[in-house]
């Protein structure tokens, strides 16, 4: 039998499959049809307003992602129950972009010209985020990105509520050279936000008399990383900084464990791990580890009590909150403002009327930059608790103004 | 020298790994001839056992133990199932196979998106497997030693099956010369289903291996059926000391290659490699002898 099956026909079959999965992750295809363009409206003749939520809800991502989704469905619940926008309740429209950049921009597209949606709040890697630009500057409308990210970019069309590098990555080297931890490894995953924030954490690490011994990268979704870790033990390093994305992470931190590697030996920093991810990835392996972000579930307040409290109220009593779900709730209602202060829901005027919009969010008071389309937040070092959450061992002291192109740096000026 | 042994042992802790997917391949694809696609899901069902077992034991180590069994029953039980529904219909078109059970793999992969849902799970491992020994400078994670260990017991099970026992030598008969068995009075549909409970029995356990090293989700066995393919065709098809020696070979050369390269370069080099071997031996290291006359 095995006779009729040749070899070489066999590989030549997996390879060719293997190929062609390949080619359509590249992003072979583009944002669905441009003619359809032009005749793109947001639909706001009705009661009710549609809002398009655009996460990855399957997936190596979605376990990031459908946090995402679940706050920004909070938040449009909390604005709805006050009476909506403009005195018209929103209409979620959610699309699964199934972590798969071509995806998400086919989806985008659905959402502006099949739902005709106000705003879009959504993505979460730069890959997605890269892969929709296109499409939101193309119909003129408006996407709302909740994720901490590696800058060097403006879109008019998009409005940043994650932090940009210099209120996350920047912040974070500042506490390794103050900590003493001048030696870094760098483990990510690879594709555009890990290999750009490398690029900027070794240009920072050159004016500062720190030193990079090594740099290694993974697939998006890659399992194996014992070679990767026995790098990262040989290399002599003090710190770890990683920007693996996903559940690559579990992984690793498996694997980082097995090795004999703990926090107190060799500390990791993470840039993309928040709450959620600590629970999955299991406490047992990230104790003591440490985070950058602006938001911890443990961030004092009355405003993040209440959010925590109408998250765990409506999704489950031991649901963690996180950074990214706050930077997505958030963002719903700094739109609210914005279109409540623009009087109108047209792109345009509600991008003018930005500037200087405030909320007192989770985190702490929130005021959006016009000019750069971000926001202003205060940078915060975390450390993994033995119960799952993280506490903050540092913070900026106060909200820091976003710099996407760290033109206030001497260091980065040759970056962009 | 450190970093030498360190990254043998990780070398050799990433064949036993393809050796464990490629196992139960090698007896469904090697000595059947039946291209299953199915087989990455057959490994999904065995690590989604582990997930549900531990979820209603709780302990860990209890849960993994009696997963094991487990999970050789559940996916063995499907791909005898497989078998009977669709691929006995087929055995005389093996190139059929491919794309049928790639439909299967498709329609299981959705299946237990519904289960158990998009996102990926985790298990936790046991305590005693998530440290570590030292042997003179050199770190050997126990997860690892456990699946290498675990392994090596199944290779050695199942060549003793296939060596010693009535079901063994009944499966080599079938195999060599499927006509000449029939007439010697050896129930060759009831052989193929075993065998294929079998191989897929074998996959189901190296699913519950594989949740020591990383998630759990619907697409756990795609990521995994390209390198099994690949042991069992450079190994020789059908040959489990092919399969053996080609799975550890890969793991080394892959440690050795990302170690001085990156991960991403090593994955092509080892293909390039793979193709360039077979174009110079078409066969694979061993091949079968065989009296059949397709």
């Amino acid at each position: 039998m095995s006779g009729l099956i040749t070899r070489r026909g066999l590989l030549t079959g997996i390879s060719a499959l293997g190929a062609g999965a390949a080619l359509s992750a590249c992003g072979a295809k583009t944002g669905g049809d441009t003619s359809k363009a032009a005749g793109a409206k947001a639909d706001t003749s009705g009661s009710t307003v549609k809002v398009g939520l655009l996460n990855s809800l399957s997936g190596t991502m979605a376990i990031s992602e459908v946090t995402v989704h679940n706050a920004l469905l909070l938040a449009v619940k909390e604005i709805n129950a006050a009476g909506g926008v403009l005195g018209k309740k929103l209409e979620p429209v959610s699309q699964d972009g199934a972590s798969d950049w071509p995806t998400f921009a086919e989806k985008a597209q659905a959402l502006i010209t099949d739902s005709k949606v106000v705003a879009t709040f959504g993505c979460w890697t730069s890959a997605s985020r890269k892969a929709v630009k296109p499409v939101f500057e193309r119909n003129k409308s408006l996407l709302f990105y909740p994720v901490q990210y590696e800058g060097l970019e403006q879109s008019p069309y998009i409005f940043y509520s994650g932090a940009t590098t210099n209120q996350q990555i920047v912040p974070a080297l500042d506490y390794l050279k103050k900590q003493g931890l001048t030696k870094l490894y760098l483990v990510g995953s690879d594709y555009v936000f890990p290999r750009t924030a490398n690029k900027i954490i070794k240009t920072y690490a050159k004016a500062n008399g720190m030193e990079v011994l090594g740099e290694d990268y993974a697939p998006l979704g890659s399992t194996e990383f014992a070679t990767i870790v026995n790098k990262v033990k040989g290399a002599g390093a003090d710190a770890v900084f990683n920007t693996l994305n996903g559940d690559s992470n579990v992984a690793f931190f498996k694997e980082y464990k097995s090795a004999g590697l703990t926090a107190r030996k060799l500390p990791v920093l993470s840039v993309s791990i928040a709450e959620e991810e600590v629970k999955s990835i299991g406490t047992q392996y990230l104790e003591g580890q440490l985070t950058a972000w602006n938001y911890y579930q443990t961030t004092p307040g009355a405003a993040n009590e209440k959010f925590v409290a109408a998250y765990q109220a409506a999704y489950g009593r031991n649901k963690p909150t996180s950074d990214p779900m706050e930077a997505a709730y958030i963002s719903v209602h700094l739109w609210k403002a914005m279109v409540e202060k623009a009087g109108s829901f047209d792109v345009e005027k509600v991008k003018a009327a930005s500037d200087g919009i405030e909320f007192d969010a989770p985190e702490g008071k929130v005021t959006v930059d016009g000019a750069t389309q971000h926001v202003h937040k205060t940078a915060r070092i975390g450390k993994v608790t033995a119960n799952g959450l993280i506490e903050e061992v540092w913070n900026s002291g106060g909200p820091i103004k976003p710099d996407p192109y760290l033109k206030g740096y001497d260091w980065a000026a040759d970056l962009s | 020298m450190t970093v030498i042994l360190n990254q043998s042992f990780t070398g050799v802790s990433i064949g036993a790994v393809l050796l464990l997917i490629a196992l139960g391949l090698t007896l469904t694809f090697g000595q059947m001839g039946v291209i299953n696609m199915a087989h990455g899901e057959f490994i999904m069902a065995g690590a989604y056992t582990t997930y549900v077992l531990q979820k209603s034991i709780g302990d860990a180590g209890i849960s993994l133990l009696l997963a094991l069994p487990v999970a050789f029953l559940v996916a063995g039980s499907m791909g005898a199932l497989l078998e009977w529904l669709l691929i006995r219909r087929l055995y005389t078109r093996p190139l059929d196979t491919l794309l049928v059970t790639w439909g299967v793999s498709l329609m299981l992969q959705q299946l237990a998106r519904d289960i158990f849902g998009a996102p990926n799970v985790q298990t936790r491992a046991p305590d005693l497997l998530t440290g570590s020994v030292s042997i003179a400078g050199v770190t050997l994670a126990n997860s690892r030693l456990f699946i290498l260990g675990f392994a090596l017991l199944c290779v050695f099970g199942l060549a003793a099956t296939l060596r010693t026992t009535p079901l063994g030598r009944r499966i080599r008969a079938v195999v060599q010369n499927r006509d000449l068995a029939e007439v010697s009075g050896i129930a060759t549909g009831q052989v193929d289903r075993t065998t294929f409970f079998i191989g897929s029995g074998l996959a189901g356990m190296a699913g519950v291996a594989l949740t020591l090293i990383g998630p759990i989700g619907p697409t756990t066995g795609t990521n995994y059926i390209v390198d099994a393919f690949l042991v069992v065709v450079v190994g020789g098809i059908g040959r489990l000391r092919g399969a053996v020696i080609t799975a550890f070979a890969l793991g080394l050369l892959q440690s050795v290659l990302e170690y001085s390269t990156t991960v991403s370069v090593a994955k092509v080099v080892v293909l390039v490699g793979i193709v360039a071997f077979l174009q110079w031996r078409p066969q694979g290291l061993y091949t079968v002898r065989t009296r059949s006359l397709v």
